[in-house]
Order: structure tokens, then C-alpha cells, then sequence
């Protein structure tokens, strides 16, 4: 459980080889000067992960920019709960505020598709040719937890979150094999696109909203933001090291 | 109408690995240069806070725009194709320093085989070892030949490495700075491979060892292994790139200028002559006119190729009859590999894009095909590139994708799994080449390339044996459950695969087989140079980027020859 340090400005110029007037006004120095003397501030363990709210255990106000209706987010909040949840490792989706995250992304050039290809014609194509549907990613996710509703109430006339875990599951594999029908786009590959989005918003750094306290690189072991490993590499121990989040490289 | 700027000698299309290595050679010789890139200027100060996995290898911070241009794809003939709507199998570069500043820094020399791999092949195992459907040819070019041009290419980018592999192709220097740390997961893979008769040593890297000055002056920094390469920029300005290196050799003569944000769209041509380029200003939407004397494209493989499409340039390749060689041999890479899930934890989170050990004893013709039903093979290797938990869940056999098992799998074996895995040769078949799309246009009207591929079966062949291979490694490396990759069937646009895209644009020593001569002009218009992966007429078992650096410092001579003298080069 030794407690690394991150590498010393001395010693990050002297393993570099850069001239020490060489980065003045990068951010370099100053940022590792910067978690140098920064104490570690994140709770060592999650503790309490949050059941309904996904707030984890800071106090910052959360709040919804992309859904409009409260059912819809809570149908994406039990659907990645499901997928990846609380255990005795520590906090699920819920906890860890993935439903919060994906939110953000929808509401951004991610739910946009601000980088892809959207132009016309649009036709299906093989497997192999890659997503071919006009929706936008955020299209897609109202449709797709939409459907999931459809599906409670078709399959056990019951809401999405007021279903049994199995049941929950048995909707998600529906949509995993493909046998729900979506407008204009496929059950698979929405599914695809959720189990996706949940990983990014359980392991992104804690900057984007999910991921909260870092508990889910502490449960994996990855130490997150670190400014060099060039002292530790050689070693035979696995080192236990406390992450750290690229935002303490923001002076 | 297009406003037409000053005449410089030399324009290059792109500024990456080659069009940084043209200016700087060019400019140091007095020629005017002007490097036209379409993306945006950006240097060692913007990736302090780089260490972020979503942004910049899910998110795709540094790669192409597909919104204003990208490919479209089928497997066949006979399909339709469709446009590559978001990125997947390949990652596009854009920007200053190209694929350059986000690759992994994993520098080989292909092997003397490679150059020579038809009449090699033909000589040791007859004119028959494959069927005709395989467009196999020379590179019009030997190792020896290109030997001078990696080596200079080598100390520009001061690569780590040490020369103890029988199977490469004789050195004239050693590397430039000494080999990488050897890691206690790279000295399983060392022993492994040594119990099993085999050849191991550390792999050369772009990521340096130590801090170097190269023959121009230029700084790099000495690598910190903070795990953080592939897809990213170096923080340290330790993972050698054009903006740290060439660019700013170019610049230092005052013979070079960049105009970013910079999209060419068409090479200018009058009679047997190009005579510049047209680009547009990709925030303005202003067209201009770049004349120059000599044009060189340096843009990626498959932009290189477009170019030529779209500006009507050489004989477009036809499946059909064979004829005509734009847009021919493209090819890409194989890549059989094992996972192995070990008892221990190990420390898998640090790492750097090129620390790995490698075997070549199933590269090339290091073995024996006689008995076999596919040529070539890959290079072995073992890396300790620095995994992340985004995209690192490795899960055993029979483990669900998602839920409860899928969490506690994928988190005990983040730190508990390794993989060893090749570079796989790619030889290149006549149904699996480049041409212009007929439906879909980029953001500028001009109509996308259009990529038909298919894996073939050299390729699944291939595959399976390496595969063999790697699985028994990572048995003697002790791995209590070892898991070799599925075979190989459709080649598939979807999942990343790698960034080693070639051809298209071949070299050769005739001009109905290929695009460019030996030194990368243009066989129908002399004062065009083509250079890059384009020009590879197969992809060896290597990453590609030391020889795209030793085409590129060959095509640098060839445009000063050719500023001189003029006419042919050969």
C-alpha cells in the first residue's frame, strides 16, 4: 500500500533532459509543482452509494441538461445500473453518477454527432459497414429507453423501474439479440451504445460527471492522472497508488 | 473565383511525418517551401492535461473531422458502399504532425524481403506459391538501396533501440539512443520466447530512452513511461513527432512557411506539368491557388490517392482487367495475437506506445513456407503500452458482456492480463483496391474515396498460424488460461483494428504497374512527388511509419535532384 508520490520537479527535469527555462509558460512545471504539493482530497473509500439520486458523496448540485422527462431518466439510470452494478467492489452506474454523465454527453457534440458523417443518402448496409441510421445519438437513446418502457409494460405491464432485476435483464438482452423493433435503427446497436456509454461514464475521469471520487478506478486499480511512472516501472510490486484526476493539472 | 498566391518551389499537401521531412531537407537546400495542412497548428504546451482517456482515445480528440470528409466502404464488388459514418477500424490524423503526434512510436525498417518479396518468393518457392489473384510485385527499390535514408531517418527521431535481431536487414550505425527500460512484464515475454528457441529484443521506439539532440538541432525529451501515447500527445515532448523535430528544422531557415487550416482539393495540371494546387480555407470557405514548382502530396494514404483521383492523374486501377495502377494493392494489416489471464497483479497501467519486446522468427521468410498455404508472416511482439479501464476489460471465455460477473471479471482481470501480438504481413489481391465514390461528397463537393477490402485466404492462413504461435508463448509465460484470437472471416469497418493502411499509390520500377518511381515522382507528370504508406506495394509485419520515414527523407533527395536538373529521376 505504499503511497507514491508524483515524480518531483528535480526530477522530472533531470529525467526529461529539458532545459529548465525550456517549458516556462507550458504547463508542465507549474502543474506538477501543483499536485506536488496538493493534498490528496478524495476520500479513500466511497462509503455510501447513492440509491436513487446518483449524487455519490459530494455536495455538488446535479442537475439534467439533455432529458426533459424524469421517467426517461430514470429508466436510463436502472438500465445502467443493471449493467453495471453495486456490488461489494463498491458503487454501480448509480453510485458512481454514469446517468449524469451520459446525460452531459447527449447533451454535447457526443449526443450531436458533431464529428460523424450525416450525410444523406442513408441506406442499411452490411454489419460490416458500420452504423448507417440518420439518428443522432441522443435520438437514438430517447427512442431506445422509450422502447425499454414499451417492453415493461408489454412484457410484465409493470414501469421499467418498478421491475425485478431479472426482468430488467431479460428487457436489456431483448434489445442485446436484436428482437426489438426501433424506427430507424437497430435494438443491438443501441444496446451496444448503452453498455458502451455506461463504461465511459463509470471510467472517465471525474471531470465529465461520472466516475464519482474516482471509486471506479480505486476498485480497478488504476491510478488515473499520473505524471510519470519512470521511478516505479522496474519494479516486481504491484503498486497500489491513489489516482489522481488530470483536472489537478488545471493551475 | 480563387485568389491566386505567390509561387514557391516546393508545396506539400499535408504536414505530418513526410511533409514535415520535405520541408526541412528542401528548405535547408534554399528551396521555398509552403506546407498547406488542413487541420490546426499545435505543439508540446497543449497536451499538459493530456492524461485523459474518454477525451482523447474515446472522444477521438486528435483525429479527423468525418463530419467534413471521410470514406465509404463495401467488402466487395458486388456491394453497395456505404459511408464510414464514424470512426472505428482506423484512425484518421488531421492536424499538425499528422498520425505523427498521436502514433505509438514503434520504428522498424521493413525487412530486405519485403522490397523483393516477388521475385524472392517466386525464386525460393516457384511462380505458383500463390495464385494469380494476388497482385504480389517488387518495390522497385532493395533494402540496401533505401538502408541510408532509415538511418538518417532514424537519427532525426533518435530511436531507442538495440541491434540484436538475426532476422532484420544489415545496419550501418547502430540506434542513435540506447534500448528502453526492460520491464519485469517484458522479461516474461523474454524468457518465454528464449525457452522456446526463438530470438527476442527490445523493440525500437519513438518514445526515447534517454534525452537526445538530433543532427538538426532539435531537443527531444527522455520518455517518463506515464502509459499515455497511443492517441495522444506527449506532454513531454519525449514521443518523437514532426512539430518537435522536422517542423521546426524547416522553420529555423526561414525558407518555410504553414498555412493552416488549409484543405486541398485539387492538383493543377498543364500538360505533362502540375503547376500548383487549389485549396480552401477551411474557415472561411475562401478558395485560393498555390502555385509552386514542384507539388508533393503528403497527406495520408488515402487522401494521397483521392488527390490524384479527383485531379484526373495517372491510370485509375481496373479490377476487371488488372489494368492501370491508381488505387491498386491497397492493403492493411493481419493480426493474430493470445491473451493470457495470470494469478498476480501486475502493473499494466504504466507503460509507453513502443515498450515491448519482439520476435521475428515468423516475419518475413525467417521460416520455412514450403509446407505452408500462406507467405510472409509478422512480427511478435509483447508491449507494455499502459492499459486503461475504458477500453481494458479483458474478460475470460464465457463471460457475459455486461452485469454483475461481467463487473467482477473485468475489474480482477484489468491488472491480471497480458497479450502478446503481431503485426501481421498484408498482401495485397486484385478485388481489394481504392477508387472515387459515386453517391457521397465531402464537405467541399469533391466525391469521397471509396475502400473495397476483404480479408483473403493468405490472410485467414496467416492468421491462424501466428495465432498457434502467440497462444504458445503465452503458455510458457505461464498464463493460467490462454486465449488466441477468433479466426479471421469479413474484414469489418466497425471495431479498431489498426491505423496501417497502405497502397494505392504504389512504387514500382514500371509505370503500368505503379504510381511513382523509386523516388516517389510521379512516373506521368516529373515535377509531382507522392510519398507515404501509399506507396508501400504490400504491408510488411511491421508498424509502417520508419518506412514511411526513410520514403520520405528518398523523396526529399528526389525533389532536390529534381530542382536542379529536372526530368526523370530514373
Amino acid at each position: 500500500m505504499a503511497e507514491k508520490k508524483n515524480v518531483s520537479r528535480r526530477d522530472f527535469l533531470k529525467t526529461s533532459g529539458i532545459a529548465a527555462g525550456a517549458l516556462v509558460g507550458g504547463g508542465i512545471i507549474g502543474g506538477v509543482i501543483g499536485a506536488n504539493t496538493r493534498q490528496d482530497t478524495a476520500a479513500p473509500s466511497g462509503g455510501e452509494a447513492g440509491q436513487s439520486g446518483g449524487g455519490g458523496a459530494t455536495e455538488t448540485v446535479r442537475g439534467l441538461q439533455f432529458f426533459k422527462n424524469q421517467q426517461e431518466f430514470a429508466v436510463l439510470q436502472q438500465a445502467t445500473e443493471r449493467i453495471f452494478p453495486e456490488d461489494d467492489l463498491g458503487p454501480g452506474a448509480i453510485g458512481l453518477g454514469v446517468p449524469f454523465f451520459i446525460d452531459h454527453q447527449l447533451a454535447g457534440s457526443y449526443g450531436e454527432n458533431s464529428k460523424e458523417y450525416m450525410q444523406p443518402p442513408f441506406e442499411e448496409g452490411e454489419a460490416t459497414q458500420g452504423y448507417q441510421s440518420r439518428l443522432k445519438r441522443n435520438e437514438l437513446f430517447r427512442q431506445g429507453l422509450q422502447k425499454m418502457q414499451q417492453e415493461a409494460q408489454s412484457r410484465f405491464e409493470a414501469n421499467f423501474v418498478d421491475l425485478e432485476g431479472e426482468q430488467m435483464d431479460e428487457i436489456l438482452t431483448a434489445f442485446q439479440d436484436d428482437e426489438v423493433d426501433m424506427q430507424g435503427a437497430n435494438a443491438q446497436f443501441f444496446f451496444r451504445l448503452l453498455r458502451q456509454a455506461t463504461l465511459n461514464g463509470a471510467y472517465a475521469d471525474p471531470i465529465y460527471g461520472g466516475n464519482q471520487n474516482m471509486e471506479a478506478w480505486r476498485m480497478k486499480g488504476f491510478p488515473g492522472h499520473q505524471a510519470a511512472y519512470i521511478n516505479d516501472i522496474e519494479s516486481e510490486e504491484f503498486a497500489e497508488i491513489e489516482p489522481h484526476s488530470v483536472g489537478d493539472m488545471l493551475s | 473565383m480563387a485568389t491566386t498566391l505567390d509561387k514557391v518551389d516546393v508545396v506539400t499537401v499535408g504536414v505530418g511525418w513526410t511533409g514535415g521531412i520535405i520541408a526541412a531537407e528542401c528548405a535547408k537546400e534554399g528551396l521555398k517551401v509552403m506546407g498547406l495542412e488542413r487541420g490546426k497548428e499545435r505543439s508540446t504546451e497543449d497536451y499538459s492535461m493530456v492524461h485523459d482517456e474518454y477525451r482523447y482515445a474515446i472522444r477521438y480528440e486528435l483525429m479527423q473531422d468525418l463530419s467534413k470528409e471521410t470514406i465509404t466502404f463495401r467488402n466487395s464488388r458486388n456491394q453497395k458502399a456505404l459511408p464510414m459514418r464514424q470512426l472505428g477500424s482506423f484512425l484518421l490524423g488531421e492536424g499538425l504532425g499528422g498520425a505523427g503526434t498521436h502514433w505509438n512510436g514503434q520504428t522498424w525498417r521493413f525487412l530486405p524481403y519485403d522490397f523483393e518479396i516477388k521475385s524472392m518468393t517466386d525464386a525460393k518457392y516457384g511462380a505458383n506459391k500463390l495464385s494469380s489473384e494476388y497482385t504480389l510485385q517488387d518495390w522497385g527499390i532493395t533494402y540496401d538501396e533505401l538502408e541510408p535514408y532509415f538511418d538518417k531517418f532514424e537519427k532525426t527521431a533518435g530511436i531507442s533501440g538495440e541491434d540484436k535481431n538475426p532476422f532484420w536487414g544489415k545496419r550501418s550505425s547502430d540506434y542513435p539512443t540506447p534500448a528502453m527500460k526492460k520491464t519485469p512484464l517484458l522479461s516474461k515475454f523474454e524468457t518465454a520466447t528464449s525457452n522456446l528457441g526463438y530470438s527476442p529484443f527490445m523493440m525500437p521506439s519513438a518514445n526515447l530512452s534517454e534525452a537526445y539532440e538530433n543532427p538538426d538541432g532539435q531537443q527531444i525529451g527522455a520518455c517518463q513511461y506515464c502509459g499515455f501515447c497511443e492517441r495522444f500527445g506527449c506532454e513531454y515532448g519525449a514521443k518523437t513527432s514532426p512539430e518537435i523535430t522536422v517542423v521546426p528544422a524547416a522553420r529555423e531557415t526561414g525558407n518555410y512557411d504553414i498555412r493552416f487550416n488549409s484543405n486541398v482539393v485539387e492538383v493543377l495540371k498543364e500538360g505533362d506539368r502540375v503547376t500548383g494546387v487549389r485549396f480552401i480555407d477551411t474557415v472561411t470557405f475562401e478558395e485560393f491557388i498555390q502555385p509552386a514548382e514542384v507539388v508533393v502530396l503528403t497527406s495520408y494514404v488515402m487522401n494521397n490517392a483521392k488527390l490524384l483521383m479527383v485531379s484526373e492523374i495517372g491510370q485509375m486501377y481496373d479490377p476487371e482487367t488488372g489494368q492501370g495502377s491508381l488505387g491498386k494493392n491497397y492493403a492493411y494489416q493481419i493480426l493474430p495475437g493470445a491473451s493470457g489471464f495470470f494469478e498476480d497483479q501486475m502493473n499494466v497501467f504504466m507503460g509507453a506506445g513502443a515498450l515491448g519486446m519482439t520476435i521475428d522468427d515468423f516475419n518475413g521468410d525467417a521460416f520455412d513456407h514450403s509446407d505452408l498455404d500462406f507467405i510472409h508472416g509478422g512480427s511478435i511482439s509483447m508491449t507494455q503500452t499502459g492499459s486503461r479501464p475504458i477500453a481494458s476489460n479483458p474478460l475470460p471465455p464465457d463471460t457475459p458482456a455486461w452485469g454483475a460477473e461481467f463487473k467482477k471479471a473485468s475489474i480482477e482481470n484489468y491488472t491480471r492480463t497480458l497479450s502478446v501480438g503481431s503485426q501481421g504481413a498484408s498482401i495485397p489481391h486484385r478485388d481489394n483496391y481504392l477508387t472515387l465514390d459515386g453517391t457521397y461528397k465531402d464537405i467541399y463537393g469533391m466525391p469521397l474515396l471509396q475502400l473495397t477490402y476483404n480479408f483473403t485466404d493468405q490472410d485467414r492462413a496467416l492468421h491462424k498460424y501466428i495465432t498457434e504461435r502467440t497462444s504458445e508463448i503465452m503458455q510458457e509465460m505461464g498464463a493460467k488460461t490462454v486465449v488466441g484470437r477468433s479466426p479471421i472471416s469479413d474484414y469489418d469497418i466497425v471495431p479498431y483494428q489498426t491505423t496501417h493502411n497502405t497502397g494505392g499509390t504504389i512504387m514500382g520500377g514500371d509505370p503500368a504497374t505503379s504510381v511513382v518511381n523509386n523516388y516517389l515522382q510521379h512516373w506521368d507528370m516529373e515535377n509531382l512527388f507522392v510519398v507515404g504508406a501509399g506507396n508501400f506495394a504490400h504491408n510488411g509485419g511491421y508498424n509502417p511509419t520508419g518506412t514511411v520515414g526513410a520514403l520520405a527523407y528518398r523523396c526529399a533527395e528526389g525533389v532536390i535532384k529534381y530542382s536542379k536538373d529536372g526530368g526523370s529521376l530514373v
